[in-house]
């Protein structure tokens, strides 16, 4: 361009000067003029969202048009032609307009461009606020997430110390704390103990009273309560020169105890014990407590009691099954040493019952065979002696073996079909010898309806009697004993709590047994039956006796399915025993008598044997004589009762008479024969030979003193059968 | 073709279940049968003639104590006469038994009329039951003699 000199001096006239300025600005105007609108189509078409382009449109034909009459108006300063002076004209008509609509457009645009400004500005206030909000949020989350966590960890152990460490740990860490501190109370309930700490692995076991005014405070609210960090609470290291100690909270976590812990009913807590947990902030941090994290800090002291108290409850429930456990161990020793005990009676039981009873029947067979031999009276006497003592030592230990097996409950009946009315007779029979010595008369009452074969354990009911009779004569001085048996019914007295209901094929057999003897006192009654007790008087004691029989009996009753009691007026006015016991009706009306024929008999070994046969009748007299030499025996025949006094001698063994004959001659010869064989052992068997077995002639053979009958004619097999028998148990009753 | 024992034999069997079925033996007789072996085989021989003889023997007794009319001794008799049934058991003369049985019965009533049939039949039940024991002993004997075994008869 052109350059301006700073001359002042004009080297042009002056107004030639003015001109050349104008004829410069208005060239620089134009320049202007026209680069704005383009670089503003330029920049608007570089943004898109510019709103009012109309206006620029505008705007920019304003300046264009402005521009254009400043250009046109370099040619005006010189004389120009009238085309440039309507050109001028137009331009200047045309500006004029569009900047007058410009003008007006404006007064449109200006307040909606203001506006806008205004709505930028709430915008962004909006923004920062959401931003705030969203800050809140976020924490809270991060919060409600650092519990979770915090009470899974709490929660995922059972054990109260790992509760309580994960607890701090985890408050610890989430809270980026310095210290966390629990204090638990004492046993005592007056002061708070240290527990646990974060930082310190063995804290000092230092403990504060539990009454201090901080303390209080902190148990009197539920939510978690700033404390002074110098508070004796929150003192938990030597301080270190820090000069700004941290915010100290403190918040209680309540101790629910076991007996109240009620799954529906949640106690009051006001009552109870509180642990203080207390945490802190790092020092000189300027960090303060936030609300978000006092509300983290309640609801984990929440979730530490109740993980407490389910940790207290398996505490307990796994001692109480350490007890058990205990108590079952020591249970098993007892019991396995029960059994060892039992075991061991059992065996030593076996070995004397076996061992014992051995020797006991070679003393009782020997002493028994030596009373058979020839005997001076004072021998005899003491071989009577022994054989004594030995029965009652045998009964002694038979007593004790049943007992014992009576107690384990392993004794059972014996059960077989007997002859009740027999046995009553065979028990007065034993009794009798010693009933006479005493002077006591038996009597023996058998009710008519009582059933004669009956089925039931006969060694057992034969013990129980002998042993109520035994008793009656033992303890009787004087008076008369009886024994009565009958079939009882249910209207009959009987203790109240025993109901006898007779069944069909059953019966209740009820034997009483009164004597007039010592009595015994009724408060002494009970204790009969129990083991080993005597009544003391000192002439029952001297009677011997081991005081088993009477408890023994009672459980063969029991067993028998009965009940026994005894019933006295007291000492001095005798007593009746009475005992019921359910037997069996039999249904065999015709039972043998005879102790069983064996089909094989086992005294076939008759050779040699001596025998003697006296019959009238020759026919028979030689058929007996045959059947007997058959069978091996030597045989004498006698025709005669006379002949058969003379000719008997002790090397017969077996006398067969026959008495058929009417006449009582025939049984004489028995009479005569007992007396001529004084000595037991010498003197032979005699066995009847007769044509009928009817019951007068049994009982007649019987008062004679006969020990078989034999109904004639006999056959071979019966006549081995008979003495194989009869020389076995030397008695024999019938024979058919 | 039967041989001469076996004929013997089995008219010896048919023969002894004859005279049980027909009663004149019993069980008695099976017995005295088996008390017969080696050390006495004789036995039933023996024992049978010495019943025979005292049947003899004790109707001889009865008769005469039935012929003395007016004074007859019944006791006399019924003692004879148990005797015999006890005889007759032994050696199971069946028949004979109870034809005692029966005399017994007369004498205990004393009824003459009644004892006398009795003899009568007693006396002549034992002759035929003797001549039938002793076809039977013959044959046993024709059985020994031909060489065979005398057969086991069960009745």
């Amino acid at each position: 361009m052109m350059e301006v000199c700073n001359c002042i001096e004009p080297q042009w006239p002056a107004d030639e000067l003015l001109m050349k300025y104008q004829y410069i600005s208005d060239f620089f105007i134009a320049v202007a003029y026209f680069s704005i609108p383009l670089e503003l189509i330029y920049f608007v078409k570089k943004s898109a969202v510019f709103p009012y382009r109309w206006v620029l449109v505008q705007f920019g034909a304003f300046i264009v048009l402005c521009g254009a009459t400043h250009l046109i108006n370099l040619w005006t300063f010189t004389t120009h032609s009238r085309t440039v002076a309507l050109v001028m004209t137009t331009a200047k008509v045309l500006t004029a307009v569009v900047s007058c609509a410009t003008a007006l457009m404006l007064v449109h645009i200006i307040p909606d461009l203001l506006s806008v400004k205004t709505r930028e500005l709430f915008l962004k206030n909006k923004a920062a606020e959401l931003d705030r909000e969203m800050g809140l949020i976020r924490t809270q989350e991060e919060t409600g997430r650092h519990v979770r966590m915090l009470t899974h960890e709490i929660r995922s152990t059972l054990d109260r110390h790992t509760i309580l460490k994960t607890t701090l740990v985890e408050l610890g860490r989430t809270l980026a704390l310095e210290e966390c501190a629990l204090w638990m109370p004492t046993r005592t309930g007056l002061e708070l103990q240290l527990s646990y700490t974060l930082r310190q692995q063995h804290p000092v076991e230092y403990t504060v009273p539990i009454q201090l005014p901080v303390i209080n405070q902190v148990f009197g609210t539920s939510r978690a309560v700033k404390i002074s960090p110098n508070s004796p609470v929150a003192r938990l290291r030597p301080v270190s020169g820090k000069y700004l100690l941290g915010e100290v909270v403190a918040v209680r976590v309540p101790l629910l105890h076991l007996s109240n812990f009620q799954i529906n009913d949640w106690p009051e807590l006001s009552t109870k014990r509180y642990a203080l947990m207390v945490l802190m902030l790092p020092s000189d941090s300027a960090r303060q407590w936030h609300v978000h994290e006092l509300e983290l800090v309640e609801v984990v002291a929440d979730q530490v009691a109740v993980a407490l108290s389910h940790a207290a409850i398996l505490e307990e429930s796994m001692r109480a099954r350490d007890l058990l456990m205990e108590q079952n161990v020591a249970l098993d020793i007892a019991r396995r040493e029960a059994e060892t005990a039992i075991r061991a009676r059992n065996d030593f039981l076996a070995v004397m019952n076996h061992e014992m009873r051995t020797p006991m029947h070679a003393i009782i067979a020997l002493s028994s065979l030596l009373q058979e031999t020839e005997l001076t009276p004072e021998q005899r006497l003491m071989v009577e002696t022994v054989l004594k003592s030995s029965s009652l030592l045998a009964t002694l230990m038979n007593d004790v073996l049943d007992l014992s097996r009576l107690e384990d409950g392993s004794l059972q009946l014996e059960l077989g079909t007997f002859n009740l009315h027999t046995l009553f007779r065979e028990v007065l029979n034993l009794i009798k010898p010693i009933a006479v010595v005493k002077k006591l008369p038996i009597t023996l009452n058998l009710a008519p309806d009582l059933p004669e074969f009956v089925v039931g354990d006969e060694k057992r009911l034969m013990q129980i009697i002998l042993n109520i009779v035994g008793n009656a004569v033992k303890f009787s001085k004087q008076g008369s004993i009886s024994v009565t048996a009958l079939v009882t019914k249910s209207d009959n007295r009987a203790p109240p709590d025993f109901f006898v209901v007779p069944t069909g094929s059953h019966f209740y057999l009820r034997v009483k047994v009164k004597d007039l003897g010592a009595g015994i006192n009724p408060q002494d009654i009970p204790k009969l039956f129990t083991k080993f007790a005597q009544t003391q008087s000192l002439a029952t004691r001297s009677s011997g006796g081991s005081g088993l029989g009477l408890a023994i009996s009672k459980r063969f009753v029991n067993l028998m399915e009965g009940n026994i009691w005894i019933e006295s007026e007291g000492v001095g006015k005798g007593c009746t025993a009475i005992f019921d016991v359910k037997l069996g009706i039999s249904n065999e009306s015709k039972q043998s008598g005879i102790p069983k024929v064996p089909a094989n008999p086992q005294h076939v070994n008759f050779a040699g044997l001596k025998v003697l046969v006296m019959d009238e009748n020759g026919v028979s007299r030689m058929v007996t004589k045959g059947l007997l030499v058959h069978l091996g025996c030597e045989v004498t025949t006698v025709s005669s009762s006379e002949e058969c006094l003379r000719v008997v001698s002790h090397e017969h063994r077996v006398v067969f008479m026959d008495v058929c004959t009417p006449g009582v001659e025939n049984y004489q010869i028995a009479l005569r024969i007992h007396e001529k064989f004084t000595k037991r052992h010498q003197r032979p068997l005699l066995v009847a030979l007769t044509g009928n077995t009817d019951k007068s002639t049994k009982e007649r053979c019987m008062s004679f003193g006969l020990d078989g009958v034999l109904l004639k004619p006999v056959s071979l097999d019966n006549m081995r059968n008979v003495l194989s028998d009869l020389l076995e148990h030397r008695v024999l009753y019938e024979a058919m | 073709m039967d041989t001469l024992v076996a004929q013997l034999q089995r008219q010896f069997r048919d023969y002894t279940i004859s005279l049980y079925h027909q009663g004149f033996l019993d069980d008695q007789f099976t017995e005295l049968k088996k008390l017969q072996d080696e050390c006495s085989p004789d036995f039933v021989a023996e024992v049978v003639s010495l019943f025979f003889e005292d049947c003899e023997k004790l109707i001889g007794n009865m008769a005469r104590a039935l012929d003395q009319t007016g004074n007859v001794d019944f006791s006399l008799v019924g003692s004879s006469v148990h005797q015999l049934k006890g005889s007759s058991s032994s050696v199971g003369a069946k028949r004979v038994k109870g034809l005692c049985v029966t005399f017994k019965e007369c004498c205990d009533s004393q009824s003459f009329e009644g004892c006398v049939r009795c003899l009568q039949q007693v006396d002549i039940e034992y002759k035929s039951l003797k001549a039938k024991l002793q076809d039977l002993f013959n044959l046993e004997q024709q059985i020994v003699q031909a060489g065979g075994r005398i057969p086991q008869v069960d009745i």
